[in-house]
């Protein structure tokens, strides 16, 4: 099954894909997908992202890929919905998307082993873990300037139950912008794999349900502008769509006393 | 007035420090009978190298691979929800090492979503303070995100409770100390910080959104003390309290918590 939470009529709701392509609210209406307000479909615990877990994406940034898995952590606060927008800081120059699986854990589990990782699965989504490459920093990097501002993690459209997934080892990632298909891969070519990172991580924390490991993006990252639709699909769990917004709609100028104050 | 998860309530409950203890809804403990949990927070932010001494103790090197140049913008990490430990709670030695470094620091709790905070606005938006132990296993590589050695099960102490912003006017100028088994070990003060309380979330919030209830950890000052098992470790902030836990081995074959 494919669930979402959406806002419509005034309250979030908890909703399915309906036969005809609707969605089924939890009160029974059924509405059309443009009707509704998309929320990422998780209300997230801890968030976990992988860098360089693409072999050609690790070559892509000039670095040897990984001998342990690289995870940096997330807060809530970079989480939105299916058909945002997410800001494009005045003073960037690269800002990529990053299309990902989204792996949701369903129990509590500490010590995991590989064979018996599936088994703390909920299910996945799409992830668009967006990069602002100017503001890269060599500590503790990638830093959470770069990955942790408000809004740059587009996630949904839905939560796919794990087990409508027969091999998530083995779905096309592709992304558009502007419909034109810029970023081509597929998960078979993690390095570590989703039971290879559940067991790792468990293997030093207790990994409890709804937390998310987004598990890297593949080659094809390419800079976006203000206005361009970025489309990140993952065949199978969903195709999330995102706009590149301005600091215009923010009230947000890049002025030079904000510059003083990030360069003190 | 503090405000303090007591163990078996759902809510933070108001209280008044005094010399026989704390009062509670008018019935008065004795804090060594108060049972307390960690003050209730919602994401854990710490700012790493914010420490003068910690900065003049990287030097040259930050000139150097793979860093290259000093930090600009506030460093940041996560600590996440599995690390949230309480005062006089056992935090566990990884079966892999045989220290861990007690990051004693101030805890700053945000009362109010503070989005792009101007730094003089900056204290309007603190609720209050709290001890924090932010333990790691050593590391001397800051250049990528140390999870491993900062995200384990209970290596979050947080306690013993929230005192409120207004109780505590001189946080610029605040002594902390770190005693293990009753030997001072560390002494700092928070006007040995890089950027200053409101500095840091008028810095941290022109690129993120800190949330009521999300909970600053100012920074890890230069030689944190390291403690072995067996160790009682206690941190003491003037004007909040102490914070004490102690160090058990690694229950075999894991813990879920």
């Amino acid at each position: 099954m494919k669930k979402a939470r959406v806002a419509y009529d005034g309250i979030i709701h908890e909703a399915s894909e309906a036969s005809d392509g609707r969605l089924q609210l939890d009160d029974g209406r059924y509405v059309a997908s443009d009707e509704v307000v998309w929320l990422p479909p998780v209300i997230p615990g801890t968030i976990f992202a992988l860098g360089l877990n693409y072999a050609d994406h690790a070559s892509e940034l000039a670095f040897q890929a990984p001998k342990e898995p690289l995870v940096f952590l997330k807060g809530p606060n970079t989480l939105i919905g299916h058909n945002s927008s997410t800001r494009r800081p005045g003073d960037v120059s690269y800002m990529h998307y990053e299309c990902e699986l989204a792996v949701v854990i369903g129990k509590s589990g500490k010590d995991i082993a590989k064979e018996e990782a599936y088994d703390y699965v909920a299910g996945y989504s799409v992830a668009n873990d967006y990069a602002f490459r100017d503001y890269l920093e060599n500590y503790y990097r990638p830093n959470l300037r770069v990955k942790n501002r408000d809004g740059c993690t587009p996630l949904g459209p839905w939560l796919v139950d794990a087990s409508d997934v027969a091999d998530p080892m083995n779905l096309a990632i592709t992304t558009y912008v502007n419909g034109v298909k810029t970023q081509e891969g597929n998960t078979r070519d993690m390095i570590f794999t989703i039971a290879d990172l559940i067991s790792y991580l468990s293997s030093f924390l207790t990994l409890q349900a709804g937390d998310l490991i987004l598990t890297g993006t593949p080659h094809g990252t390419v800079d976006t502008a203000v206005g361009d639709e970025v489309v990140t699909e993952i065949e199978g769990i969903g195709r999330l769509k995102n706009t590149v917004s301005g600091d215009e709609a923010y009230g947000r100028e890049t002025t030079s006393t904000t510059k003083a104050t990030i360069e003190r | 007035m503090v405000q303090v998860k007591v163990k078996g309530q759902q809510q933070m409950l108001s209280g008044m420090l005094h010399e026989e203890g704390i009062t509670i809804h008018g019935e008065t403990k004795t804090l060594q009978e108060l049972e307390v949990e960690a003050p209730l927070v919602n994401t854990i932010y710490g700012v790493a190298l914010n420490y003068k001494g910690v900065l003049a103790a990287l030097g040259e090197a930050m000139h150097e691979a793979p860093y290259k140049a000093p930090p600009k913008a506030p460093v940041l990490y996560i600590k996440p929800r599995n690390t949230i430990n309480s005062h006089r709670c056992p935090i566990e030695m990884p079966a892999s090492v045989t220290e861990l470094e007690m990051g004693a620091t101030l805890g700053v709790i945000i009362g109010k979503r503070a989005t792009h905070v101007p730094q003089q606005e900056a204290l309007h938006y603190v609720a209050g303070y709290t001890i924090v132990n932010d333990v790691s296993i050593p590391h001397d590589s800051v250049y990528r995100p140390a999870v491993a050695q900062k995200a384990r099960d209970g290596f979050c102490a947080i306690g013993p409770w929230m005192v409120e912003a207004a109780a505590l006017p001189n946080v610029e100028d605040v002594t902390i100390a770190v005693s293990i088994n009753g030997e001072r070990r560390m002494e700092t003060n928070t006007s040995q910080l890089v950027r200053s309380i409101p500095a840091l979330i008028a810095d941290i919030t022109e690129f993120m959104t800190l949330e009521a209830g999300d909970l600053l950890l100012v920074g890890i000052p230069e030689n944190a003390p390291r403690a072995v098992v067996g160790d009682a470790v206690c941190i003491d902030i003037a004007g909040i309290g102490s914070l004490e836990n102690h160090i058990v081995p690694q229950k075999i074959g894991g813990d879920a918590r």
